[in-house]
């Protein structure tokens, strides 16, 4: 067990990942430099900036017997590569009759905090929760990420791992030796009997706050973390919400066709869930606006343990 | 290195079924009995049988959305193809792909594409598994004139020649993207003169010569299996069909500039050229190669129509696949 940072947990997922398997290899325009050293270039390949190449060129590469993790750094870079992920890599295992297997794990930095503005500040998950044929995992803590991305990487479908840049430097205690975190398990990061609070990567660390100021005014709060969005484990998320009555969803995303009302429907549609809900379930998101780059714009977009704190009053004082 | 004389004969046989499967499948979609579209290969068979009578089993290609002819040409089994086009659960694809998506991963038939430029990157990373593998394999990527002006297309030319991937870039340059004309869309008239800003050879064939064009890919795959790098191969060719069989398919090309290429119809060339070689075809041998040809052909439609569609729940089958490494 040591402590490591979030980041590193990435990094260490990857190198294990190649000790064990000399199918994996990635393909990334810049190379992380102790991943270089122990792999060499042939399979830490450095690309030219050329996304939507780079990233069908890994369809190909999965197609013929190989494991490719693309990693764009930020989501923003991704979008240069939609054709590769939407049209092919999503698709191409169903369209062929199953014939081939195309396992690829897509790397995606996702979110605000950084001062970047708008093109490097983006959330765009449930974009992709659409397509059918693609795996999502976003870990909120060191542990889940070494843990995730391992399972991501074994998987043997397109599997895009969301990463928090927000939680990029959070440390936390991992495992040296392997383990994988099962795709498709919600974990309930915090046990608690009032409400429940899903939320998503770097929201989990701030709802957990909100959870200590809660419990100060005699809540309790349970924090459920999805962990992955594409399956999403809406039975784990059921029981929650029938166990405390009430629900509210944290997301760093817009709400608009978002997680969060994905995470809402598959409560309220259950009706022995709905039966069992004392108010309206409520939910706390970024405003709708490129994400700006001066701090207070930034701050005043995003929501907060503040705003989590709120947003939990107002559903216990609906009911 | 010019092909044998039974290689020839293959070549003929392999073009005549593209021929004759394509005007089957023109036929019964028209009929209503292939669904969606039917993007026709005819007057562009040399391409697909001199390059990939230039491959060896282990090579693989990726087609384009008018990949029949691709299909044909490196193997794949002509009830199966028929059955994908019917829609039937014994396709290729399990009536998941149609016309567009034949793929066939056992004899390196990486499908058949339907985005312009899409399928190259796809290509591409054949190149670098063939590569990484280091068993001399090599993999094709074929394109038309359309897909030469996308990015995708450049990008893939970049890394091959920088990282001397083993590949062969074949454009079929049939002088159309789907109705837009190339010399409105092409600031310079040859796509293999691009190659120049990749330095990797750029080669110019006629595509309805497919000793040319069988000439070319040789010495291409042999660059390729000795670890020099890609080729650029343009194949100067026509089809003879406008861009889908959709009874409303705009035809924008003059019908002189149509009947012109008819004229330079790849088979009958070939035709004439064994016939000329003392003892290698004769009328009657011709007439009895394309006899044997139409009843495979009709018997790959006695299949397809035999097979049992698809449960209606087979819909959810493999969009996922189960397994885990």
């Amino acid at each position: 067990m040591a402590m490591i940072t979030y980041a590193q947990a990435g990094t260490a997922a990857l190198a294990e990942e190649m000790r064990r398997d000399p199918t994996v290899f990635e393909l990334c325009t810049d190379a992380t430099e102790s991943l270089l050293d122990e792999f060499g270039p042939e399979r830490i390949r450095t690309t030219p900036i050329t996304e939507n190449t780079f990233t069908g060129m890994a369809v190909g590469a999965a197609g013929s017997g190989y494991r490719p993790v693309v990693n764009w750094r930020q989501v923003t870079f991704g979008f240069v590569a939609m054709d590769p992920i939407v049209n092919q890599a999503c698709k191409i295992h169903y369209m062929f009759g199953g014939q081939q297997k195309f396992p690829i794990t897509f790397r995606a930095a996702v979110g605000g905090g950084t001062k970047l503005a708008a093109q490097h500040s983006q959330s765009p998950y449930s974009m992709f929760m659409n397509l059918a044929g693609l795996k999502i995992i976003l870990p909120s803590t060191p542990y889940d990420m070494k843990g995730l991305l391992k399972a991501a990487i074994r998987d043997n479908n397109p599997v895009m791992s969301f990463e928090s840049n927000r939680l990029m430097g959070l440390e936390g205690e991992v495992p040296d030796e392997d383990y994988v975190v099962p795709i498709g398990k919600a974990d309930i990061k915090r046990e608690g009997r009032d409400i429940t609070v899903v939320a998503i990567a770097w929201m989990v660390q701030e709802a957990l706050a909100a959870a200590d100021i809660l419990d100060k005014e005699g809540v309790s709060v349970e924090v459920v973390d999805p962990r992955t969005l594409a399956p999403m484990d809406g039975e784990t998320i059921r029981a929650s919400v029938r166990k405390t009555g009430r629900l509210l969803v944290a997301d760093e995303a817009g709400p608009t066709a978002g997680a969060s009302a994905e995470i809402i429907s598959l409560a309220t549609e259950d009706t022995e869930t709905f039966k069992m809900m004392k108010a309206p379930a409520r939910r706390v998101c970024a405003l709708e606006a490129p994400i700006p780059y001066s701090p207070v714009l930034e701050d005043h977009v995003f929501p907060n343990r503040e705003r989590i704190a709120d947003g939990i009053r107002a559903v216990l004082a609906a009911g | 290195m010019h092909p044998s004389p039974e290689m020839q004969r293959e070549m003929l046989r392999q073009m005549q079924t593209i021929r004759r499967f394509e005007e089957r499948a023109t036929q019964d979609y028209l009929a209503g009995d292939i669904y969606g579209v039917v993007h026709s290969y005819i007057g562009e068979e040399a391409v697909a049988v001199g390059v990939c009578s230039a491959l060896e089993d282990g090579d693989q290609i990726v087609s384009t959305h008018r990949g029949h002819g691709h299909c044909i040409a490196k193997g794949a089994d002509l009830d199966r193809m028929m059955a994908e086009l019917y829609g039937r659960e014994t396709g290729y694809c399990k009536g998941k792909g149609g016309s567009m998506h034949i793929a066939d991963f056992d004899i390196g038939m990486l499908g058949a594409n339907g985005i312009v430029g899409g399928g190259i990157p796809i290509a591409t990373g054949a190149g670098l598994a063939a590569q990484m593998d280091g068993k001399g394999r090599v993999a094709v990527s074929f394109f038309g004139d359309g897909a030469s002006n996308a990015g995708s297309f450049h990008e893939s030319l970049n890394i091959a020649a920088t990282w001397k991937l083993p590949m062969l870039y074949v454009c079929e340059n049939n002088r159309y993207a789907a109705n837009t004309a190339a010399a409105a869309t092409h600031a310079q008239e040859d796509v293999a003169a691009r190659a120049h800003g990749y330095d990797i050879p750029g080669i110019i064939v006629d595509g309805n010569d497919i000793s040319a064009v069988y000439d070319a890919a040789t010495t291409a795959v042999a660059r390729a299996r000795a670890g020099e790098g890609p080729t650029l191969i343009e194949c100067k060719t026509y089809r003879w069909g406008r861009h889908t069989e959709r009874p409303t398919q705009a035809e924008p090309r003059p019908a002189s500039e149509v009947a012109e290429w008819k004229t330079r119809d790849p088979i009958p060339r070939l035709v004439e050229a064994l016939k000329a070689q003392q003892g290698q075809l004769t009328d009657e041998e011709w007439e009895e190669m394309d006899r044997e040809i139409l009843a495979r052909i009709s018997s790959a439609v006695t299949y397809a129509k035999a097979s049992a569609f698809p449960k209606p729940e087979a819909a959810l089958d493999d969009v996922f696949s189960g397994e885990v490494a």
